[in-house]
């Protein structure tokens, strides 16, 4: 029982530190601002170039009054900062002038559409506790408990296997006592039955031999013919990558368009795979994942890690970039044989054909797969059934007009318009 | 009864005493076999612990866990950028204008790159004229795997920084001890190069600067440079003549630079009933002499009285010339002819001679010749031979203390090259550098290889005519640790500055005049009269006058040098040295797809050869014959001139002037080329005082057999008209088109139909009015038979290179041939005639002799006609309906298509093409060691178009009207919702043609300048009475033999 009230006592500190945090923060609102609004205006204004804990483009912002406090700028001093602090370098301000210096000389984004509000609510989200430990806890726990469940389900597992053992071995221990007790009242067990045994009579009969034996050889070839026709297709093809990117929380989660990075699409016969500069887009400012994105199977700290390969991979340190980037070997995983000629910019700027069509649900993949067999049977029947998006084009006025008139239809699929001939894809 | 008849399964069986037949009779082998080799060692055999069994298994095992295994696909890795530069995008192609400046040829091209490789070169609408084979071919030397990689000391790899330490501090030990420093280079024709170097000069005081041309025409740049004060070449411009008179001269070829075969096919082309007239007058084969309307074999002896003889009819001055009368009297006519053309007439010639060169100026100006241009004169060869020469005899009198050398391969392209050897070892030569892409004849013995990057890594600028510029820019980060000559004359004259920079710097100062440098590089070319090359040139010779090397040129007049012409003579065989279509002057001796170019008018691939005329090879015993595989064999004769001694192989070439014999430059390469590529004879040898030809040569024949490389070995039409319809201005004038280009007819229930009718047609005719259906029409009287098509058409579509054996067996590969006819009469209409007028199987008019009498050309003098033929996309196809496996079949727009993954091999289409163009992959050609050409290493690879498959071994392939292009043509005006307008679908072969010959186009865009090509009266099938129905088109040929 004692162990049992330790445990308790755990989530009951945290409630408490929790509470005591809480009660610590609305306090400082009470002082000033508004943390919550100050974290919004934050992340609109300032995230761009200052973490809270890390130098990025400017120094780290947490606790910021306090520290200038300390330099003898009070707050004021800090609204003219950020209102316009070139004018503040140019006044020939000592502390201006020197940080100005100490960040490579870049001129701080002059702000003067914040008011002294905003500042306030600003500065109270700076002076306020971080207040990320209690999630954590939960997820790694969280973690702990699934990888119980595993060792259970095992147990269970190997604890039937032992049942049905014993099983088979009481049944063998029942039929040799019988066994014996027959041969102990003299009583002949009647081992072999009278006549051929069932295996000869099979055999001497020819027709059921010829019948099983064609049976048998179209059963071998409808497998055979099934194994060959899987040799080449790689559905559902999901290597590890040397990055654990996922599609689930970047076009899913956070709703970003597939051509946002796979920008080629538009244009080009392949897709792409965004150069590294593009993640860096975002990821500049985005170097861990929020609490909420962790889930069971991967957790924040696993999230964190991969960003961290991002940074490694570009040659980012936080602040500057390095030189020395280590470009990623993607595995790729579409993969047509090079006799296959396929064309991304004719299927989706020109046909206007969703990416999900033939790549699936990328939004709610974690780890990505190949979605569609990518076999020649796979074109075809889809360039059956789909029709041309011909409208607003130019190109087909005159085509479509004719072959629809000649083919008596309303909509023209792509095979009517050519595009089963075999040199449209092979070349 | 039984017969007492004996029968005998061999000669040796009627011997009675025949020991092989006894034993024979007792024994299955004659010898015994050596069964003891293999199985003697018993000990062995029974200690081994694998038995026969066990192998067994072991090889049944691996090869059914190498084809399981084999199931397993291979994973791919792909590595994107980690910052994508703006321009890429990967799968789009990206095209840069710049211009080819290699010393020998020059052109402003437009290169296509993917992902950054350049991997297709492609003519610059800009510019004037279009690249040859040869600048098609030349971005595979980017990518060439003897290329020097890095700068190199006595053969071993040092840095730049070492190079830059030792260089720098042996070129100031020579400008302390006042010793000579020269500067042995190819024409730049750079103002920018000038002005380098002429600080170079200024910096090191004693500096000579030599220019090079390995294939001089010095003496052309004489003549001008004595009539109109500048070192340059006359322009001409073919389109703007009528009357073209060529003594010796292969302008479509090489001549003086070459690029005026765009202007001359203009002119061939007869609009309004007119049309050029072309005579020529050489002693070989020409191309140009192979298109000529009028072509009069004489030796070179006879053709400079020719131009003596025309230059006193034209001016009037009498000049007594002793001519063989039948010669003598087509000279006058020709005289006269171009006398009356006036200043539609123009003339021009070859040979190596001051006076002869001055007087085609002469006659020029007389004429008063639209065509003659010495405005915007050609400054891209400058070479001077006397200052060639000198420089060799100093070096050898070990005057020189320094030699840089730049573009040029003395060593292999000089006469005395082992002079020039030699004096590189001389002592008193304490710095030799040579600025090189290979370890080259001469790179070999210089002290430092600076290794050169290719043009297309390169920056430069050339002014190509006089006020028309061309900028080169690097269209790929050097693949190589190499550093171009000009940055290293910068570093040399200690200037910060990059070449790029300096060249902006010249440009902005002295030739752009206020435009922008940017719109320049963006379009490759600038037209100004800016900065002269020539006064730039002119400055750097000035001080060449320190150095006491006299430049002074004495001043010929007309009459003089006519005289002097008139009288010269000839002893021996007369050899005409030229340079080849395919080789040019050996740069790009180690390119597979030049090396593999038929040579147009002999269409012998892979070799040289001494050409000689029927009656000489008769006179020294030399033959040609044709062996049982198809291949052609020649016998060996031994060539001396002066006691230069070369074995050569001979082909017997129709039309060769009697007493001339024909040999090319660029072969015999021994260095910085793979094994493969080391093949002819070096012509250089005999390339005595720069003149291309020497008289004084004897033959004999010599024992041994050598084997040819030869791609057509049919060489007439036998009287087959219409494979190649031909007619004279004279009836296409004046008479109807069903008399010279009639439509085919059969016999249909005793009716003469033509076979275009639907019925006699065997097939079904679809609907094609609808969507885009492509022909390409061919124009034999635009065709020069240049053969820039070809190469483009290896570049585009990933051909493989098959090597020598391979072609020799007609297994080569090419997808568009240029097919090479002569008459068997001395025309071809006399060949139709004789074959019509064939009756009965011998007697005079039998055609069992008959036709063996035209299986042979005529050799004095026959017509030539080219015919580029590659698949005719037949809307009936014959290949089509015979394939087991549906591998091709045929598409809406006009396309025979050919899908690689479904052929199975068995060859039938190829057996029932009427045209032969279909062409089976023998082997794998890629990444095979046993053909070691460029798709066999990961840097030649580079140049493969990503776009097309690579075909792998067992499959058919051909022509696919580059349906790679006609598709991404049609894809862009998709994604611009866009109508396509004509011009925009192009072919390899009809883009690279300069001369106009092939379009290509949409016939059912009736405004499209192919529909209307379709329509014309010229326009025929090739075997119409097939009834293929093809989509290739050809326009009838038209020669203007109105003598004037």
């Amino acid at each position: 029982m004692k162990q049992v009230i330790h445990r308790k006592l755990t989530p009951k500190i945290l409630c408490l530190g929790v509470l005591f945090l809480l009660t610590f923060s609305t306090t400082l609102v009470a002082q000033g601002g508004d943390a919550a609004k100050g974290k919004a205006l934050f992340n609109a204004n300032c995230a761009a170039c200052h973490k809270m804990d890390k130098p990025m483009t400017g120094p780290p912002l947490r606790n910021i009054e306090a520290l200038l406090a300390d330099k003898g700028k009070d707050k004021k001093w800090i609204f003219e900062w950020i209102r316009n602090s070139p004018a503040v370098i140019k006044s020939g301000d000592a502390y201006a002038v020197a940080l100005f210096d100490e960040w490579n000389k870049t001129a701080m984004t002059p702000f003067p559409q914040l008011s002294d509000e905003d500042l306030e609510d600003i500065l109270a989200y700076t002076s306020a506790e971080p207040e990320t430990p209690a999630v954590a806890t939960v997820a790694a726990q969280n973690g702990a408990a699934g990888s119980q469940d595993g060792v259970s389900s095992q147990f269970v597992l190997w604890a039937l296997a032992l049942l049905f053992g014993l099983l088979a071995m009481a049944l063998i221990l029942v039929r040799r006592t019988l066994n014996r007790f027959a041969e102990a009242k003299g009583l002949a067990v009647d081992s072999e039955s009278k006549g051929l045994p069932l295996w000869k009579a099979f055999v001497q009969n020819q027709f059921l031999v010829l019948v099983s034996s064609i049976f048998l050889l179209l059963a071998g070839a409808y497998f055979a013919y099934g194994y060959m026709m899987q040799v080449g297709v790689d559905q559902g093809y999901q290597p590890v990558q040397p990055i654990h990117f996922s599609h689930k929380i970047h076009a899913g989660d956070n709703g970003i368009d597939c051509k946002f990075c796979h920008s080629s699409a538009r244009v080009s016969k392949t897709s792409g795979i965004p150069s590294l500069n593009v993640c860096m887009n975002c990821h500049k400012t985005i170097s861990e994942v929020a609490e909420t994105t962790a889930n069971e199977d991967y957790s924040k700290e696993f999230y964190d890690g991969e960003i961290q390969k991002l940074y490694a991979a570009t040659g980012w340190d936080g602040v500057n970039y390095t030189g020395t980037p280590q470009p990623v070997k993607w595995v790729r995983i579409h993969n047509l044989p090079d006799f296959a000629y396929f064309n991304h910019s004719q299927h989706v700027s020109v046909g206007g054909i969703e990416c999900q069509t033939c790549h699936g649900p990328v939004e709610t993949m974690e780890v990505m797969y190949q979605y569609s067999s990518l076999t020649m049977g796979w074109c075809i029947n889809c360039h059956r059934d789909t029709n041309v998006k011909v409208e607003d084009n130019a190109y087909y006025a005159k085509i479509h007009e004719q072959l629809s008139k000649k083919y008596g239809v309303e909509k023209l699929t792509v095979a009517q318009m050519g595009g089963l001939e075999c040199g449209k894809c092979h070349y | 009864m039984s017969s007492n008849k004996k029968y005998w399964k061999s000669v040796e069986e009627l011997n009675e005493k025949s020991t092989v037949v006894e034993t024979l009779r007792h024994n299955e082998f004659v010898s015994e076999i050596p069964t003891d080799e293999f199985l003697g060692n018993k000990a062995a055999l029974e200690s081994s612990s694998t038995t026969r069994r066990d192998f067994l298994k072991y090889v049944g095992f691996s090869t059914a866990a190498a084809s399981l295994a084999a199931c397993e696909g291979p994973v791919i890795k792909s590595i994107p950028y980690v910052v994508q530069p703006e321009s890429i995008i990967p799968g789009v192609a990206n095209y840069y204008a710049t211009t080819i400046a290699d010393g020998f040829d020059f052109a402003s091209v437009l290169v296509k790159t993917r992902e950054g490789r350049p991997i297709k070169i492609e003519p610059n609408d800009l510019a004037s004229c279009a690249p040859n084979a040869r600048v098609h071919a030349s971005v595979l030397g980017l990518y060439d795997s003897m290329r020097v990689k890095s700068p190199m000391k006595d053969g071993k790899e040092i840095s730049w920084e070492t190079f830059d330490k030792e260089t720098n501090q042996k070129l100031n030990a020579l400008n302390a001890a006042g010793k000579e420093i020269v500067l042995l280079t190819q024409t730049f024709a750079s103002p920018s190069t000038s002005k380098l170097i002429a600080a170079f000069k200024e910096k090191y005081g004693n500096v000579r600067h030599v220019v090079y041309d390995a294939i001089s025409a010095s003496t052309a740049l004489d003549a001008f440079e004595a009539k109109y004060g500048q070192r340059a070449l006359a322009n001409y411009d073919f389109s703007k003549a009528a009357t073209i008179v060529s003594v010796g001269a292969d302008f479509l070829g090489d001549w003086q630079g070459g690029g005026f075969d765009g202007g001359y096919a203009q002119g061939r082309i007869p609009k309004d009933g007119k049309m050029s007239r072309h005579i020529q007058i050489e002693a070989n084969m020409s191309l140009t002499g192979a298109n000529a309307d009028k072509r009069i074999p004489a030796t070179p002896a006879e053709q400079r009285k020719a131009l003596a003889k025309i230059y006193s009819y034209i001016t009037g001055q009498a000049v007594s010339v002793d001519l063989p009368s039948h010669i003598d009297e087509a000279i006058q006519n020709v005289a006269s002819e171009l006398k009356k053309a006036g200043s539609k007439g123009v003339l021009v010639t070859g040979i190596d001679d001051v006076n002869a060169q001055t007087l085609a100026l002469e006659i020029n100006t007389a004429l008063g010749s639209k065509a003659f241009d010495t405005k915007a004169a050609i400054t891209t060869r400058q070479g001077n031979d006397k200052t060639v020469a000198a420089l060799v005899a100093d070096m050898k009198a070990g005057k020189v203390g320094g030699i840089i050398l730049c573009g040029v391969n003395p060593v292999y392209t000089l006469p005395n090259a082992s002079d020039f050897a030699e004096a590189l070892k001389n002592p008193s030569l304490e710095l030799s550098i040579a600025f090189s892409l290979k370890a080259d004849e001469t790179a070999l013995l210089v002290q430092y290889i600076a290794a050169a990057p290719h043009y297309l890594e390169s920056w430069g600028d050339v002014e190509l005519k006089k006020g028309h510029y061309a900028l080169t820019q690097p269209t790929i980060r050097p693949l190589f640790d190499t550093r171009q000559f000009q940055d290293a004359l910068l570093k040399w004259t200690d200037n910060d500055l990059s070449y790029h920079d300096f060249i902006k710097e010249t440009w902005n100062g002295s030739v752009l005049g206020g435009s922008s440098f940017n719109k320049a590089l963006h379009d490759g070319v600038f037209s100004a009269s800016g900065l002269s090359m020539a006064a730039l040139v002119g400055e750097e010779m000035d001080s060449n006058s320190q150095t006491g090397i006299s430049t002074e040129t004495e001043t010929f007049s007309g009459g003089s040098a006519a005289r002097t012409l008139a009288a010269s003579s000839s002893e021996g065989f007369e050899l005409v040295l030229y340079s080849k279509v395919g080789m040019g002057d050996g740069q790009q001796a180690n390119n597979p797809w030049l090396q593999e170019f038929p040579d147009p008018i002999t269409r012998v691939s892979w070799d040289n050869y001494l050409t000689i005329s029927k009656t000489d090879a008769e006179k020294i015993g030399a033959k040609n014959w044709h062996v049982a595989d198809g291949g052609l064999n020649s016998s060996l004769v031994e060539l001396t001139i002066n006691g230069v001694k070369e074995v050569l192989p001979v082909i017997i070439q129709p039309g060769q002037a009697t007493g001339s014999i024909g040999l090319s430059f660029g072969y015999g390469r021994q260095e910085g080329l793979k094994g493969e590529m080391r093949t002819g004879k070096n012509g250089y040898k005999f390339y005595q005082n720069f003149n291309s030809v020497q008289s004084g040569a004897s033959l004999k024949t010599v024992s041994g057999v050598h084997e040819f490389a030869c791609v057509q070995l049919h060489n007439t039409l036998m009287g087959r008209g219409d494979i190649i319809k031909e007619t004279t201005l004279e009836i296409f004038n004046t008479k109807d088109k069903s008399h010279w280009n009639a439509i085919p007819v059969v016999s249909l229930n005793h009716v003469e139909t033509p076979v275009t009718s639907p019925d006699v047609d065997i097939w079904d005719e679809f609907d094609r009015s609808i969507g885009h259906h492509f022909n390409l029409s061919i124009d034999l009287n635009a065709c020069t038979g240049c053969g820039a098509c070809v190469i483009a058409c290896h570049a585009e579509n990933n051909v493989p290179v098959v090597g020598k054996e391979e072609v020799r067996k007609s297994r080569d590969m090419h997808w568009l041939r240029i097919d090479r006819y002569y008459s068997s009469e001395s025309t071809f209409e006399q060949d139709n005639k004789k074959k019509d007028g064939f009756s009965g199987l011998f007697g005079d008019k039998g055609s069992l002799g008959g036709f063996n009498q035209m299986e042979t050309a005529a050799m004095d003098n026959p017509q030539v006609a080219f015919q580029p033929v590659m698949c005719q996309h037949c809307n009936h196809a014959p290949c089509e309906t015979v394939c087991p496996v549906a591998a091709t079949s045929h598409g809406r727009q006009g396309q025979n298509h050919m899908a690689y993954n479904r052929c199975v091999g068995t060859r039938y289409c190829a057996n029932n093409c009427p045209y032969k163009v279909r062409r089976f992959n023998w082997f794998l050609y890629s990444q095979n060691d046993e053909f070691d050409y460029h798709m066999n290493d990961d840097l030649g690879r580079m140049v493969l178009n990503p776009d097309v498959v690579v075909r792998s071994r067992g499959v058919m392939e051909k022509c696919s009207f580059c349906i790679q292009m006609t598709q991404k043509t049609i894809l862009d005006a998709k994604r611009d919702g866009r109508e396509i307008t004509d011009g925009e679908f192009q072919t390899a072969c009809s883009s690279a043609c300069g001369s106009g010959a092939m379009v290509f186009g949409d016939i059912n865009d009736k405004e499209s300048e192919v529909a209307k090509l379709k329509q014309d009266n010229r326009m025929y099938h090739l075997l119409e009475h097939v009834g293929t129905k093809p989509n290739v088109i050809y326009q009838t040929k038209v020669r203007n033999t109105t003598e004037a």
